[in-house]
């Protein structure tokens, strides 16, 4: 692994009396691409979700390029989330009333990037994921394969260190799955982007480079530790 | 090897009989292809010769004498390094990854590391095969699909296995 850009020690966070992470350790290292992978109910979101700022441990530590971002207050945390990554859920959660080419442009605009460039790069995503001519669709006119490449192009485009991708073709059927996975990797090692992936999926897991177990909370030592 | 090893798993435990053998091996994995009598006496003679096993007397019966059987440090060796391997990765290896799993049940033996190492050779193929389907031309990718689809419903088979392990272990319980 080449030097590591993420890292928890020892995470735990329950959800009221139901545990999910019991102590969970992982590192993640710049420019890998790695599998979270694990039976549901396992924690393997709730990992993904403390390496992300989304949610904060209720112990351990985590640390993102040196930085511990786990004890960071709301604002400090959305502002790296906006920043410095990425973001692919299951269901796009693309903006239904906006285009296309604006789902694209948003984390963008948030960022306070002028207009005309965002609009340029938004559309360079677009054709780097074979969206070529779709930029004035409306969400609800896309296949689910061609929103889930949007949501890609989406988390890509603002150029994050780090994607993270929570079960991203689960909704999709195997073809457009791979499809969609094969582009998501491609792109992101075009920008050596890191990316973080939470899959149960075997086929999805095999794009990576490496896979860890979540089991119980905590990951899996044997396999990729 | 697999019958040889199979034997060596079950003896394991607590030495036993010819007959009690395959009584086990038939109850346990025989469901496709039970085992002749001649097969396990001659498995376990090769196995006494190799020095795998060894005879720990005769008992005296109704019909004839029954030799009773133990494993040896080099039995358990041997099935050590069996169960300790991942199985090369490739369709229809599940009779195996069951008798494996099994076995270390019966030998209180951890049967999640087992799957845990399988699941990475397993994966581990995966990523060689998904780097052919992407390079090479449709015939190829063709192929390498065909193990993908495999491979995928192996580990959908060990994720399953892995999530009952416990229910396993009490229903092969001795």
């Amino acid at each position: 692994m080449t030097d590591a850009l993420l890292t928890a020690h020892g995470v735990t966070k329950s959800f009221g009396a139901t545990p999910a992470l019991h102590g969970a350790d992982i590192t993640v290292g710049t420019g890998e691409v790695l599998a979270i992978m694990g039976p549901s109910g396992s924690g393997k979101s709730t990992l993904l979700h403390c390496l992300a700022g989304i949610l904060r441990p209720d112990a351990g530590e985590v640390y993102f390029a040196g930085q511990r971002i786990d004890q960071l207050n709301e604002r400090a945390r959305t502002v790296l989330r906006r920043d410095r990554f990425g973001f692919v859920f299951q269901f796009g959660q693309l903006v239904p009333e906006l285009p296309v080419v604006e789902n694209v442009m948003l984390p963008l605009i948030l960022a306070g990037v002028r207009q005309a460039a965002a609009r340029l790069r938004a559309a360079e995503l677009l054709d780097r994921l074979e969206l070529t001519g779709l930029d004035a669709r409306r969400p609800g006119e896309l296949s689910g394969g061609q929103s889930q490449r949007v949501a890609v192009a989406r988390a890509l485009v603002s150029r994050p260190e780090v994607i993270f991708a929570d079960e991203p073709t689960g909704s999709l059927d195997s073809l457009s799955g791979q499809r969609v996975m094969d582009l998501l990797v491609d792109a992101a090692r075009d920008q050596a982007a890191t990316v973080v992936l939470v899959t149960h999926e075997a086929r999805v897991a095999a794009c990576a480079d490496r896979e860890v177990v979540v089991r119980d909370g905590r990951v899996s030592a044997l396999v990729g530790s | 090897m697999t019958v040889s090893t199979t034997l060596l798993g079950l003896l394991e435990p607590e030495p036993s009989h010819g007959y009690e053998l395959k009584r086990e091996y038939d109850a346990l994995f025989g469901r496709d292809r039970q085992l002749s009598f001649g097969q396990v006496y001659g498995t376990l003679s090769r196995l006494q010769r190799d020095g795998h096993v060894l005879t720990e007397g005769t008992e005296p019966g109704g019909g004839p004498e029954r030799k009773r059987y133990a494993i040896t440090t080099s039995g358990v060796s041997v099935l050590e390094e069996w169960l300790g391997h991942a199985e090369p990765p490739q369709p229809h290896l599940q009779p195996v990854l069951f008798t494996k799993v099994v076995l270390a049940l019966l030998s209180g033996r951890p049967a999640g590391t087992y799957l845990d190492l399988q699941r990475a050779a397993h994966l581990e193929r995966m990523r060689e095969l998904n780097g052919l389907r992407r390079d090479s031309r449709l015939t190829e990718s063709l192929v390498a699909e065909y193990g993908l689809f495999h491979l995928e419903a192996d580990l959908r088979w060990i994720d399953l296995t892995a999530a009952r392990l416990d229910q396993l272990a009490q229903e092969v319980a001795r």
